[in-house]
C-alpha cells in the first residue's frame, strides 16, 4: 500500500479525528502530510506543527510530529518562539478562520509583517463550527450563523489580501476539492523562506452548510469546483463576470526577503554573539 | 554621614541623569547610595525629581526627608521642593529659570542654564554645569571623582563638552 | 567585584543572564520597561534572542513556544501588561511550561497611575488566570535580591515546571544602589529537566516523577511530544475522564505544596524578645526595617518580618509567630490584600491590624511607626 505511505505521519492511536462526516479539515490535513512527505529534509523529528483553537487546531493531536495545541488565536506567537528558538526546526501552523483573523488577528497581521519563516495553513470553513455555528470574520455576507441568524452583516476579511498588505511572502488559496492543487501550493509554501500563508477552504456541512441550505458534503465540493476560478483564468475574467459566488484560487503572491531569524542573526553578529 | 540631595525640574532637562552620576561617584568613593526618582508621563516638560542618599552606612527607607540640598532647575520646583530643605542646608537655584527666589536662608543662584548655552553652546549640557555646582557647594565626592563618573555616563563624543560643562559649573560658585 | 550602582529592573536583566536565560519576548510599558531595554542589549551578545511582541498576549505567547523548544525564558510588564498575560500564565500552568513573568507593580486598576508603586497585584499574582493552579511568587527588596531572585524564580520555573512570577514594584525597579553581584562560581543553576526514557521504552510526557513535575522533553529531540492546554493524561493528550481530571488538579497544586518548605524563604529581625512585628515585603521592607529599628531605639520591642517569598503563603512561619508575639502588623502599599493571608494564618492567636497605603507615595518609617504605637497601645506590652 504505498500510496498510503503518509500514515506514518498520523497518530493512529489517536485515530478517528472528532471532525463531522463529510468534513473538510481530514482533507486539508492529509495534504499538509503528503506536502511534508515531499520536502526532503523535512522529518517527523524537526517538524513542528502548532495549532490554535478550535475544530481545524486538533490537527495537531493527529499528526504524529512535536505537537503544540495553543491557546485560541495564539498559535502564531507560540510557532515564533519555537522558530527563533531553534531556527533549524520546521514549523506549521494549522489555524481556522475565527483563530486566525478574528482573537488571533493581531498576531497573524504582525507574523506576517516580521516574515517569521513559518507555514501558516488556515482552514476556512467560514464559521466556528466546534462552539455550534457562530459567525466568523470570514462568514461571507447574507449567510446564516447561530449569532447572523437573519444573515451575517459583518464585511469579511479577505484572509489572503490581508496577509499580502501585511507583508507575508508566499499568499496562496484552495480548496479541499481541489486537493491535488492544495498539496502542491503547502509543498511550495513549505520551501519558502519567510512567512507562507495558505487559505484551504474547507466545508463545514453540520454547522455551515445545513443551516445555509447548502447541502450534503458533496454537494459544499461541487459549489467548490464550480466556483473557484485558477488565478489566471480569474485575472483575465472581466469584472462583470467576477460575479456570484466565484472566487479566485492559486498563488497570490510571492516575494523573497529576510526572514526575521535571519534578520536577527545580523543583531547577534553586530553584538557579538552570534558564535555563542 | 547622612547626606540627602533632591534635583528637581521638568523633564528633559537631565535631573535625573545628574543624580545617578552623582550617586554613582559616590559609589565609587566606597560610600552608600540609594537614588530614586519620579516623573509624569511626559519624555519632555513634566515635573521631574531625583533624590540621592549618600551614606557611610546600607541605606533602607529610600526617600529623602529633609534634604540638606535641593537644586530647582523651575519656578515651579523650586516653590514645591524647598519647604522642607533642613533649615542648615541650601536651595540651589538656576538664576534665569527660577525669578522668584522661595523664602530661604540658604540661596545659590547660578545661571545654570545660560552658562551651558553660552559657553558650551547647548542647554542640553546645564544638567552637567549643575553637576558641577552640586559638587563644589556639597563637596560630596571629589572633583575627579565626578569627572571620572560624567566621562563613563556620557557618549564618548561628548566628552570634551562634558568635562568643559562640569568645569563651568564648579567655577562659577564659591 | 566591586560595588557598583544599578536600578533594580537592570538587576532583573543581569540576573536572568547569570540564571540561563537566553529568550525574552516583551511589550514595553511603565515601570518594567529597562527589563526589556536590557535584555534587547543583552541578549544578542550570548547568542540569545530578544523579540519585542504586538502585545503582552503575544509575549507570553512567544516566550512560551522558545521555553518548550529548550530555552530559558523571561518576560517582564506592569499592570495592565500583566493583566493581558493572565490568560496564556493558566496555559503555562496547564501545560507545565517553565516561565518567569516579572511584574513590575504600579497603582491600578487599569492604567491607573502608571509611573506610581503599587503592591496592588499581591492577588492577582496568586489567583490572576481562571481556574486551579499553583503559582510561585517571590518579592525583592534590593537591588542585589533582585538579581538573586530572579535566578531563584528561573530556577524554579525549571524545577517544578510552573510559571513563577517575579513580584517587584516600583520602588525596587527604579531604585537605584550599591550592588556588588555574585560571582558565577556562586550562582546555583537548576538544568532543564531531561526525560528518563526513550520512546522505545514507553516514555510518556507528563509522567510525574518522584517530585510530582514530568519531564516534558523539548521540541526538537525526536520524542514527538503533544502539548495542550486541556487537561490531559500522562500521554499529554486531552482526557475527559473525571479521575484524571481531578488526579490533574490536585497534583498542580501539590508538586508545589509539598516542597513548600523549600520554596517560602521569610526574613527575621529583632525577633528574640519582640511583642510585636511588623510584617512586610518588597521595597516596603525597606521602610518597615527602618521603622523597626527607630521604635527598637525608643525601647519598644518590635521585630521585624519580610516575606521573601509571597506565594506559596508563609501559613507555618506566620502561624507559629502568631503564637509568640500579642499582634502583627502588615503594612502594605495597597488596601489590604496580604493582610487577610496573616489573618488566616494567624488564626485569631494574636491580632493582627493593617498598615496600608495607597496613594502613589511610600510609606514615611513614621507612619509604620505611629502604626506600631498604636497596636501596642491596644495589646498592652512595652
Amino acid at each position: 500500500m504505498t500510496e498510503r505511505s503518509y500514515e506514518k505521519f498520523f497518530r493512529q492511536n489517536r485515530l478517528p479525528h472528532l471532525w463531522c462526516p463529510g468534513c473538510g479539515n481530514g482533507i486539508a490535513m492529509k495534504a499538509i502530510v503528503q506536502a511534508i512527505e515531499k520536502k526532503s529534509g523535512w522529518t517527523q523529528d524537526n517538524t513542528i506543527i502548532v495549532s490554535g483553537i478550535g475544530c481545524s487546531s486538533r490537527a495537531s493531536g493527529y499528526m504524529d510530529f512535536d505537537t503544540l495545541h495553543t491557546a485560541h488565536g495564539r498559535a502564531i506567537p507560540f510557532a515564533t518562539g519555537i522558530k527563533l528558538a531553534k531556527p533549524e526546526l520546521n514549523v506549521v501552523v494549522i489555524t481556522g478562520d475565527g483563530d486566525c483573523t478574528a482573537i488571533g488577528g493581531n498576531h497573524f497581521i504582525h507574523g506576517c509583517r516580521r516574515n517569521i519563516d513559518l507555514t501558516v495553513i488556515l482552514f476556512n470553513n467560514n464559521i466556528y463550527g466546534m462552539t455550534g455555528g457562530q459567525a466568523s470574520p470570514m462568514t461571507p455576507l447574507g449567510k446564516k450563523a447561530t449569532t447572523a441568524p437573519y444573515g451575517s452583516i459583518d464585511r469579511p476579511f479577505d484572509a489572503c489580501k490581508l496577509a499580502e498588505a501585511a507583508g507575508a511572502t508566499y499568499v496562496a488559496r484552495s480548496t479541499a476539492f481541489h486537493v491535488q492543487h492544495l498539496t502542491k501550493i503547502i509543498e511550495d509554501a513549505l520551501d519558502n523562506k519567510g512567512f507562507s500563508f495558505i487559505e484551504a477552504l474547507v466545508q463545514c456541512p453540520t454547522a455551515y452548510g445545513r443551516r445555509n441550505k447548502i447541502g450534503e458534503p458533496a454537494k459544499m465540493m461541487a459549489w467548490m469546483r464550480d466556483n473557484a476560478v485558477m488565478k489566471n483564468a480569474w485575472d483575465k475574467l472581466p469584472d462583470e463576470k467576477k460575479i456570484g459566488e466565484k472566487f479566485p484560487i492559486g498563488l497570490f503572491y510571492k516575494a523573497e526577503t529576510e526572514t526575521y531569524d535571519e534578520a536577527y542573526h545580523h543583531v547577534m553578529e553586530i553584538a557579538g554573539g552570534a558564535s555563542k | 554621614m547622612r547626606k540627602q540631595l533632591r534635583l528637581s525640574g521638568s523633564g528633559g532637562q537631565g535631573v535625573i541623569t545628574a543624580a545617578i552620576i552623582l550617586a554613582e561617584a559616590a559609589v565609587s568613593e566606597g560610600k552608600q547610595a540609594v537614588q530614586s526618582q519620579s516623573y509624569g508621563p511626559e519624555a519632555r516638560g513634566g515635573a521631574s525629581k531625583s533624590e540621592v542618599i549618600i551614606d557611610d552606612e546600607k541605606i533602607f527607607h529610600p526617600h529623602v526627608k529633609s534634604p540638606d540640598f535641593v537644586l530647582a532647575m523651575t519656578q515651579k520646583a523650586a516653590d514645591k521642593y524647598f519647604t522642607d530643605l533642613n533649615s542648615e542646608g541650601v536651595l540651589i537655584l538656576d538664576d534665569d529659570l527660577v525669578p522668584n527666589s522661595p523664602d530661604f536662608k540658604n540661596i545659590i543662584r547660578v545661571p545654570i542654564t545660560k552658562l551651558a548655552v553660552e559657553k558650551i553652546g547647548k542647554a542640553l549640557f546645564s544638567n552637567i554645569v549643575a553637576l558641577g555646582v552640586i559638587v563644589k557647594v556639597t563637596k560630596l565626592v571629589d572633583f575627579e571623582t565626578i569627572k571620572k563618573a560624567v566621562a563613563h555616563r556620557v557618549p564618548p563624543h561628548t566628552i570634551e563638552q562634558n568635562m568643559a560643562a562640569l568645569q563651568i559649573g564648579y567655577d562659577s560658585v564659591e | 567585584m566591586s560595588a557598583k550602582l544599578m536600578q533594580g529592573n537592570e538587576a532583573v536583566a543581569e540576573g536572568a543572564l547569570a540564571a540561563g536565560v537566553r529568550f525574552f519576548g516583551g511589550y514595553p510599558i511603565t515601570p518594567s520597561t529597562e527589563i526589556a531595554e536590557g535584555m534587547a542589549k543583552l541578549l544578542p551578545k550570548v547568542g540569545g534572542t530578544f523579540i519585542q511582541m504586538e502585545d503582552e498576549i503575544a509575549s507570553m505567547g512567544v516566550v512560551l513556544g522558545a521555553s518548550l523548544a529548550g530555552k530559558k525564558v523571561l518576560t517582564a510588564s506592569s499592570g495592565p501588561g500583566i493583566s493581558l498575560k493572565q490568560e496564556l500564565i493558566g496555559y503555562a500552568a496547564a501545560a507545565e511550561i517553565p516561565v518567569v513573568i516579572v511584574n513590575v507593580q504600579r497603582v491600578g486598576p487599569s492604567t491607573g497611575q502608571p509611573t506610581a508603586p503599587s503592591q496592588g497585584d499581591v492577588m492577582q499574582a496568586r489567583w490572576g488566570t481562571h481556574g486551579d493552579h499553583s503559582i510561585i511568587a517571590l518579592s525583592p527588596w534590593s537591588v542585589r535580591e533582585s538579581f538573586e531572585l530572579t535566578i531563584k524564580a528561573i530556577n524554579y520555573a525549571e524545577k517544578f515546571r510552573t510559571p513563577v512570577i517575579l513580584l517587584m514594584d516600583e520602588i525596587v525597579g527604579h531604585l537605584r544602589e550599591n550592588v556588588e553581584l555574585p560571582a558565577e562560581n556562586e550562582i546555583e543553576i537548576y538544568p532543564r529537566r531531561t526525560p528518563k526514557k526513550s520512546r522505545a521504552e514507553g516514555y510518556e510526557p507528563y509522567t510525574p516523577d518522584e517530585d510530582l513535575v514530568p519531564n516534558v522533553a523539548n521540541f526538537g529531540e525526536g520524542y514527538h511530544v503533544h502539548v495542550t492546554g486541556l487537561i490531559h493524561d500522562e500521554t499529554g493528550f486531552p482526557s475527559g475522564s473525571p479521575k484524571i481530571t481531578a488526579e490533574f488538579i490536585k497534583r498542580m497544586h501539590e508538586k508545589i505544596s509539598r516542597a513548600a518548605d523549600e520554596i517560602i524563604e521569610v526574613e527575621t529581625d529583632f525577633m528574640d524578645d519582640a511583642e510585636i512585628a511588623v510584617v512586610s515585603f518588597g521595597g516596603t521592607a525597606r521602610t518597615a526595617y527602618e521603622a523597626v529599628r527607630n521604635s527598637r531605639a525608643k525601647g519598644l520591642k518590635v521585630g521585624f518580618v519580610r516575606l521573601v517569598t509571597i506565594w506559596p503563603f508563609a501559613d507555618k512561619i506566620i502561624a507559629e509567630l502568631a503564637k509568640k508575639v500579642k499582634g502583627l502588623i502588615v503594612a502594605e502599599l495597597n488596601y489590604g490584600q496580604i493582610v487577610g493571608e496573616v489573618q488566616r494564618a494567624a488564626n485569631g492567636n494574636c491580632a493582627v491590624k493593617l498598615c496600608a497605603k495607597y496613594d502613589m507615595t511610600i510609606f514615611e518609617p513614621e507612619e509604620i511607626e505611629s502604626a506600631i504605637d498604636e497596636l501596642i497601645s491596644e495589646v498592652g506590652g512595652k
